[in-house]
């Protein structure tokens, strides 16, 4: 097990290099003067040569590439146009929020997605599958900021069922006001035992999380039905069944886990692309996380903070996938040895 | 213990894959089941445990076990039967285990659904392991860390732990080592002269069973063509497969005995 | 023996149609996509205003709700929603049709390449691939196009170079098992050219796999570009795309609900058919070997 933990933990940091040598790429090769947008349209010569040397772009280009690097490793990450702020600062307030959906959404897609593959599965070929299959396909297919827009009308606008902004009620604050530690209200409130926050930041959760999970559950579905069927059809399955299992047993106890291992090893990839996601639904529902960050970035082409943005989403994809290998290989005996 | 099978028909949808006369297998006594790849062998041994009708087969014709029907047996009454008292093992040894269970957990489960409780499954499962000549840490490993060998007397002694009467061995002998293939014999001719086990052997390979069985049946594309007393069928083929089948076996002087 | 060969070509031959034949998600798909093309092809005459998809504006009569002159309303500045949505047909099936063939032109010789001639070149070119996979989709593609600039062309550009490291990833396995076939050695050793060997054996068999999960993709394209224009940095307008059309139905959305919804339900049904397609391919042509995403 050690000697995989080093495999990957070094295939990891070669693929991080990688990842900054690109994302330096994206922010350096730039049609387009960054000091310009730095210093504004109204820049005079001086002010733009003052900027100029601020973001070091009057070196040569091995300079730079070594200043980004070092800049990276030592904790700077440029500062934002839009924010005035370091990029790094604004990164460590907006990441959680993100994070705290994201993980909220994939939670409710395995718990949707799972039964929804093994009622395919089971029923295969009969009306269960059939809708089992539509909805899942319609679910990876699904442009999530038109859902999050169609679940707002329905559920707020015309249901007066759940609230559509922010994390939870800002009356709140003045009654029973959030300490921040993590920056992640659910865990925060939990933690301080505030639990009229935590009733409203989960109710505020909901409907961004619903979102969110349409993507991976449907994914998760297709996967878990696929993957179970092929089971199914496998040696060990007969054996059991010549056990006396009843098949019920035979599809929980038996095949289901064996199945589900295909479906770990994408949900490193299913959390980045919540998380990209994010970008499209954050700003519906003005949630200060890192997707409505990037949207701002974009429109007001702030090149720093895309980077950054970038940069953190890239990395925390390579970090993502490596827990997925990690904990596969705790799961599955065969992976270990190979 | 006996088996007894009249006039089975098995068939999917036009094609009838099986079609048996008559076979008997009594308790202690080895039957084997001979025939090329494809025969219909393993549909049989399916068939007898009731698991065809999963794969849109139709079963006609009578399989009696100690005089009760299992042709259109309820299925809460087969499962009893499946595992208690009729047991099977498989071609790949190592693939017919669970890959994520351990060897132990499986042998738990399976005692643990037929009734027997937790602390005599452990003693059971101990115990049969010892039969089979194999350590008990075997039980903490998961299947392919298993070789081939070790996991194929693992199956026989699941048989064991679960005090089958009848062993359904379909060609487990095939994809094993002929060193190994002859481990895995010695532990079934044991249990069939100590427990008194019945076991239907299937197999494509004449010479292993010619060693081991005491009747033979000769399945032909499903049909069976011939059965006696293995000395007697091997030695006096009546129908021109048989005689067939025979010639082609490698002889290496005294290979049957 | 030859009843094993006749059971397996028999199977064979029942498995693709009947793929295709008794399974009804896939047929609707087909016929979606159909559609789609059909509507792609023909939108000047099937659309009712089809300057409205162009440059025309009627600012008197924004914002009118689905009747019977408008089948889906009008927009914020009176453009006739329904042709617009027609029209956005062509716009997303351009766009994914030219993302997909930059990226397989591109992705595929690439990866031919690193399967074939493994060593080096199979480790540098994988390398380059797993630091651009190391980024997702609508990341890589939203930092290019902003870097870039906003339009239709560099996020077309965008999507391409964010989409050619699947392809090359996938040619690649592949390339890289087909070489190692013993067909490949004897072609080798009557002396025939790398360039013939590949152009002859390696490259058409790599080509199922390609097409299947080029089908597949095409969902995620369609998506992929709809959220980059939602964003603002794709097409521009008055170009009719379909999550352009979404983000100007945003600010209305609770009172002028038909803006946004349409070119939605286009991007839904559109996604859905292609994932449905791909999908009844994958199944029908080769299970084991595409990319699941």
């Amino acid at each position: 097990m050690a000697r995989f933990l080093i495999r990957r933990t070094l295939l990891g940091l070669l693929v991080v290099a990688g990842v900054l040598a690109l994302t330096f790429l994206i922010a350096r090769v730039v049609p387009g003067d960054p000091a310009a947008s730095w210093a504004g349209p109204h820049a005079s010569p001086q002010q733009l040569a003052k900027a100029r040397s601020a973001l070091g772009l009057d070196k040569s280009a091995p300079a730079q590439i070594v200043d980004y690097f070092s800049g990276i490793v030592s904790g700077d990450w440029g500062t934002s146009i839009h924010t005035r702020r370091p990029v790094l600062d604004d990164l460590g307030t907006r990441l959680p929020p993100s994070i705290q959906l994201v993980v909220a959404g994939l939670i409710l897609a395995l718990v949707i997605g799972i039964p929804l593959g093994i009622v395919s599965a089971v029923w295969r070929g009969r009306l269960p599958d059939f809708f089992g299959r539509i909805v899942a396909v319609a679910g990876v297919s699904m442009p999530v900021f038109w859902l999050a827009l169609l679940l707002q009308l329905l559920f707020f606008q015309r249901l007066h069922l759940l609230p559509v902004a922010g994390q939870y009620d800002p009356g709140l604050d003045d009654t029973n006001p959030l300490t921040t530690i993590t920056n992640m209200t659910v865990v925060d409130a939990a933690i301080t035992g505030n639990f009229a926050v935590l009733g409203s930041a989960l109710e505020h959760l909901v409907l961004p999380a619903v979102v969110i999970a349409a993507y991976p559950a449907g994914l998760v579905a297709r996967m878990v039905r696929g993957s179970l069927l092929e089971t199914m059809g496998e040696t060990h399955i007969r054996m059991v069944r010549a056990l006396g299992f009843p098949e019920w047993q035979v599809y929980l106890r038996f095949a289901l886990k064996p199945a589900l291992n295909p479906v770990i090893s994408i949900l490193g990839l299913v959390f980045a692309y919540s998380l990209t996601n994010t970008f499209l639904v954050e700003a519906i529902f003005n949630w200060p996380g890192i997707g409505s960050y990037a949207a701002d970035s974009v429109q007001s082409l702030d090149t720093p903070s895309i980077v950054g943005v970038a940069l953190v989403v890239a990395l925390l994809y390579v970090a993502a996938n490596f827990i997925v290998d990690v904990v596969q290989a705790s799961l599955d005996p065969r992976i270990r040895l190979r | 213990m006996k088996l007894e099978v009249r006039d089975l028909s098995v068939a999917f949808g036009e094609q009838t894959v099986v079609r048996i006369e008559a076979l008997d297998l009594s308790d202690g006594e080895v039957l084997g089941l001979a025939g090329e790849s494809g025969s219909g062998k393993s549909t049989l041994a399916l068939a007898i445990l009731g698991l065809t009708g999963q794969m849109g087969a139709t079963v006609a014709g009578s399989i009696q076990l100690d005089g009760r029907e299992l042709v259109g047996m309820p299925e809460q009454e087969l499962r009893i039967i499946r595992g208690r008292r009729i047991a099977m093992v498989f071609q790949s040894p190592v693939s017919a285990f669970n890959p994520v269970i351990r060897i132990g957990d499986l042998f738990l489960r399976a005692l643990r659904h037929h009734g027997v409780e937790r602390a005599d499954a452990r003693e059971r499962a101990n115990q049969a392991l010892r039969e089979v000549f194999l350590p008990p840490e075997m039980l903490a490993r998961y299947p392919h860390q298993l070789s081939g060998g070790q996991a194929q007397r693992a199956a026989i002694a699941l048989a064991i732990a679960l005090r089958s009467e009848l062993l359904i061995a379909d060609e487990p002998t095939s994809a094993l080592d002929v060193t190994v293939q002859a481990e895995v014999i010695e532990v079934i001719r044991r249990l069939q002269v100590q427990e008194r086990l019945g076991v239907l052997f299937i197999s494509h390979d004449l010479a292993v069973l010619g060693e081991l069985s005491d009747t033979l049946v000769v399945l032909r594309a499903g049909e069976q063509v011939e059965s006696g007393p293995a000395a007697q069928v091997l030695e006096a083929p009546q129908h021109a497969y048989t005689r067939e089948l025979v010639a082609s076996m490698p002889k290496l002087g005294g290979a049957l005995s | 023996m030859t009843d094993v060969a006749t059971a397996v070509t028999t199977r064979r031959r029942l498995l693709v149609p009947e793929a295709l034949r008794g399974n009804y998600l896939v047929l609707g798909g087909g016929l979606v996509l159909l559609c789609l093309v059909l509507v792609a092809v023909f939108a000047p005459l099937l659309a009712p205003f089809p300057e409205d998809a162009a440059n025309a504006t009627h600012a008197a009569n924004g914002l009118q709700p689905p009747s019977s002159a408008h089948w889906f309303g009008t927009d914020q500045v009176g453009r006739d929603i329904f042709s617009r949505v027609l029209y956005g047909t062509r716009v997303s099936l351009e766009i994914s049709a030219l993302v997909l063939i930059a990226a397989v032109a591109v992705g595929v010789p690439l990866g031919v390449a690193a399967g074939y001639f493994g060593g080096f070149i199979d480790d540098v070119i994988m390398r380059v691939t797993d630091v651009f996979l190391a980024f997702p989709a609508l990341l890589l593609a939203l930092a290019l196009a902003a870097v870039l600039g906003a339009s239709a062309e560099n996020a077309t550009l965008a999507l391409a170079i964010t989409w050619w490291p699947w392809y090359a990833r996938l040619a690649r396995g592949q390339a890289a098992s087909v070489a190692g076939r013993q067909y490949i050695e004897s072609a080798r050793a009557l002396g025939l050219s790398n360039f013939r060997i590949i152009g002859r054996h390696v490259l058409p068999n790599s080509l199922t796999p390609v097409l299947v999960q080029m089908s597949l993709d095409a969902g995620g394209v369609i998506i992929t570009v709809a959220g980059l224009s939602f964003l603002g940095l794709g097409a521009q307008d008055p170009t009719p795309e379909w999550g352009l059309m979404v983000a100007h139905g945003q600010a209305f959305f609770t009172t002028h609900w038909w803006v946004a919804t349409f070119p939605g339900v286009a991007i839904l049904l559109a996604a859905m058919a292609f994932n449905l397609v791909g999908d009844g391919l994958r199944e029908a042509l080769d299970p084991k070997r595409v990319i699941f995403r």
